[in-house]
C-alpha cells in the first residue's frame, strides 16, 4: 500500500493546526482592530463626560450615562447573584444529598444556563417590570441579569468546590475541625480561584448582555441614572441604541471601544488576582 | 502497660462488602503498633475506624466496640470532633494545606479557638521541633507548605497533628511516598514521639514494621490473623499465613 510516511503525516497535522490557529487569531485581531480604528478617534473627554443627545444623525452625544449605567448594573447584579450563587453552589457540592431531587435541580440549573437570554428578558419583563411594577429600570434589568448569570455561578462554584481533593478535607477533619470550619478554611480557600473565575465569567456576561436588558432596563431615555429605579443603559445597550435609534455608527464604535477596554481590564484584573492567589498558595 | 485503645469484635462494612471481620485487639499506650498485610486486607480501614474517619464515606457501617481510654467512641453521645482532636492522623500522601507552613501548624489550634499570636507562635515552634522540622524551616515559616520537599511536607503534617496535642497518632503508610532518607527521618521521629504518644502505623513495608514497632498485627482478607510482639511475629510466627507473608511467599 502506498501511504504517506509518518514524518510527513506529522508535518501535515502540524500545518493544519498552525493554519487553524492563525485563522482564529487573525479573526479576533481583525475584529478588535476594526472597532478600535473606527472608534478610537471618537473617544475624548467630551465623549466620556457628556450625556447622550436626542434626535437622529451625526452627533448623538456622549456616553456618561452609559458608563454610570454599566457600573450600577455590574454592582447590583453581582451584589445579588454572587452571594446567592456561591452559597447555592456550596450547598449543592457539600450538603445536598445525592438523590433524584438534587439530580433534578442540577438538570434544571444546567438547562437554565443554556436558555437564550431574551427568554430571561421576557420573564424579567413580566415579573419585575410589570408584576412588581419596577417599570423599565436598572433594578429590573439587574434582577433579570442576576437570574441569567445565577446558573453559571452555581455550577462553576459547585465544580470548583468538588474539585478540592478529599485529602484536604480529611486532613482538616483529622485535626478536629468541624464540617463548617473545614468548608470555610480549607475547601473555600482552595476553591477560591475557581469561584473567582465563576464571578468573572458572570461579570463578562453582564457587561456584554443586550437582549434581555433591552426589554427590562429601558435606556432609550437620555437622563442620568441617579438611582437603580431609573431606566438606564449599559455600554452594550448603548451600542445598540446608537446604531438603531440614533443612527450614529460613529458613536457606536466609540462605545464599542470602551466596552472592549472594559473587558480587557476585567480579564487582566482576573488574571492578576488568580495568579497572585496561586502564587501565595503554592509558594511560587 | 496501660491499654489505650481496645477493639472488641469489630466488623466493618462498605455497603455490602464485609471489610473487617471480628477484629479484637488491645493497643498499648506509649508503644508503636504496626499493622501489616497485603493491599485490601483491611488494615487501613481498621486504622480509619479508630478516629471515625470512615464516617465521611457514605454507606459504611460498624459493629462491635472500639474503646478509647475505656469509652466507646461509637456511642451516639461521643463528640466526633473532640475524638479526632484526641486521635490525630497522618495520611499516606503528604497533604499540607495550600497555606503557609505557619498556618498549616496553627490550623488545628486556631479551629479550637486559639487566636493569640504569641501563643500560636509558641505552639508552632514546639510542634515543628517535635516533628524535627524546625531547624529546616524556622526562617521560612511564611513559605507555602506545598513548596517544601515531600519528606518535609510529611513532617509538617506530623507537626500539624502534634499542634492539637493528641493522645494517639494514627499513621496510614506515612512513608510510602518518601525516599529512604526521608523515611529514616520519620522513623527516628516515631521513636521520639512514642515517649509521649501512642502510635499506630499501617505499613506495606515489613522491614519498616520490624524496625520501628513494638507490636505487630497481621491482617489478611479482613481478619486479624495474628497479633503480638514484633520480635515474635517476625521470628516465630504462630500462624502459617503470617509466616508465608513475612517470608515473602505472597503479598
Amino acid at each position: 500500500m502506498i501511504g504517506i510516511s509518518p514524518k510527513r503525516t506529522q508535518w501535515i497535522a502540524f500545518g493544519l493546526c498552525w493554519a487553524a490557529a492563525i485563522v482564529a487569531i487573525a479573526a479576533m485581531i481583525i475584529i478588535i482592530a476594526y472597532v478600535f480604528i473606527k472608534g478610537l478617534g471618537v473617544i475624548d473627554w467630551n465623549f466620556l463626560s457628556s450625556d447622550p443627545k436626542g434626535g437622529l444623525g451625526a452627533d448623538s452625544g456622549g456616553i456618561r450615562t452609559s458608563i454610570a449605567g454599566t457600573l450600577w448594573t455590574v454592582v447590583l447584579t453581582l451584589g445579588m447573584a454572587a452571594p446567592v450563587g456561591i452559597g447555592a453552589g456550596i450547598y449543592m457540592a457539600e450538603y445536598a444529598r445525592d438523590n433524584w431531587f438534587t439530580a433534578a435541580i442540577r438538570w434544571v440549573i444546567e438547562t437554565l444556563a443554556g436558555i437564550p437570554s431574551i427568554l430571561f428578558g421576557l420573564f424579567g419583563f413580566a415579573l419585575f417590570v410589570m408584576a412588581l411594577s419596577l417599570r423599565m429600570s436598572i433594578l429590573a434589568g439587574s434582577l433579570t441579569l442576576a437570574c441569567l448569570v445565577l446558573p453559571t455561578i452555581i455550577r462553576t462554584t459547585e465544580e470548583a468546590v468538588k474539585a478540592v481533593p478529599r485529602s484536604f478535607r480529611e486532613a482538616s477533619y483529622a485535626l478536629g475541625a468541624t464540617k463548617w470550619q473545614t468548608i470555610r478554611h480549607v475547601v473555600l480557600a482552595s476553591a477560591m480561584p475557581g469561584i473567582v473565575t465563576a464571578v468573572i465569567l458572570a461579570l463578562g456576561r453582564i457587561v456584554g448582555e443586550t437582549a434581555c436588558l433591552y426589554v427590562t432596563m429601558g435606556g432609550s431615555g437620555l437622563n442620568f441614572p441617579d438611582s437603580p429605579f431609573d431606566p438606564g443603559r449599559t455600554l452594550s445597550l448603548d451600542v445598540l441604541y446608537r446604531l438603531f435609534e440614533a443612527n450614529d455608527a460613529r458613536a457606536a464604535f466609540g462605545a464599542g471601544v470602551m466596552l472592549i477596554i472594559t473587558i480587557l481590564i476585567i480579564n487582566g484584573l482576573t488574571r492578576w488576582i488568580s495568579n497572585r492567589w496561586m502564587a501565595r498558595m503554592h509558594g511560587r | 502497660m496501660t491499654t489505650r485503645i481496645s477493639a472488641q469484635d469489630v466488623n466493618f462494612y462498605y455497603d455490602k462488602v464485609h471489610a473487617l471481620k471480628g477484629i479484637s485487639v488491645d493497643i498499648n499506650a506509649n508503644e508503636i503498633t504496626a499493622l501489616i498485610g497485603p493491599s485490601g486486607c483491611g488494615k487501613s480501614t481498621f486504622l480509619r475506624c479508630l478516629n471515625r474517619m470512615n464516617d465521611v464515606i457514605p454507606k459504611t457501617r460498624l459493629e462491635g466496640k472500639i474503646l478509647l481510654d475505656g469509652d466507646d467512641i461509637y456511642q451516639p453521645e461521643i463528640d466526633v470532633v473532640a475524638l479526632r482532636k484526641k486521635v490525630g492522623m497522618v495520611f499516606q500522601q503528604p497533604n499540607p494545606f495550600p497555606k503557609s507552613i505557619f498556618e498549616n501548624v496553627a490550623f488545628g489550634p486556631r479551629r479550637l479557638g486559639e487566636n493569640d499570636r504569641a501563643k500560636l507562635e509558641g505552639i508552632v515552634e514546639k510542634s515543628l521541633k517535635a516533628a524535627a522540622l524546625w531547624d529546616e524551616v524556622k526562617d521560612q515559616l511564611g513559605k507555602s507548605g506545598l513548596a517544601i520537599s515531600g519528606g518535609q511536607q510529611q513532617r509538617l503534617c506530623i507537626a500539624r497533628v502534634l499542634a492539637v496535642e493528641p493522645e494517639v497518632v494514627l499513621m496510614d503508610e506515612p512513608c510510602s511516598a518518601l525516599d529512604p532518607i526521608a523515611t529514616l527521618k520519620i522513623e527516628e521521629l516515631m521513636q521520639d514521639l512514642k515517649k509521649n504518644y501512642t502510635i499506630v502505623i499501617v505499613t506495606h513495608n515489613m522491614q519498616q514494621a520490624a524496625r520501628v514497632s513494638d507490636r505487630t498485627g497481621f491482617f489478611l482478607l479482613g481478619e486479624l490473623v495474628e497479633f503480638g510482639l514484633t520480635d515474635d511475629i517476625f521470628s516465630r510466627p504462630r500462624d502459617r499465613r503470617t509466616e508465608d507473608y513475612i517470608t515473602g511467599r505472597f503479598g
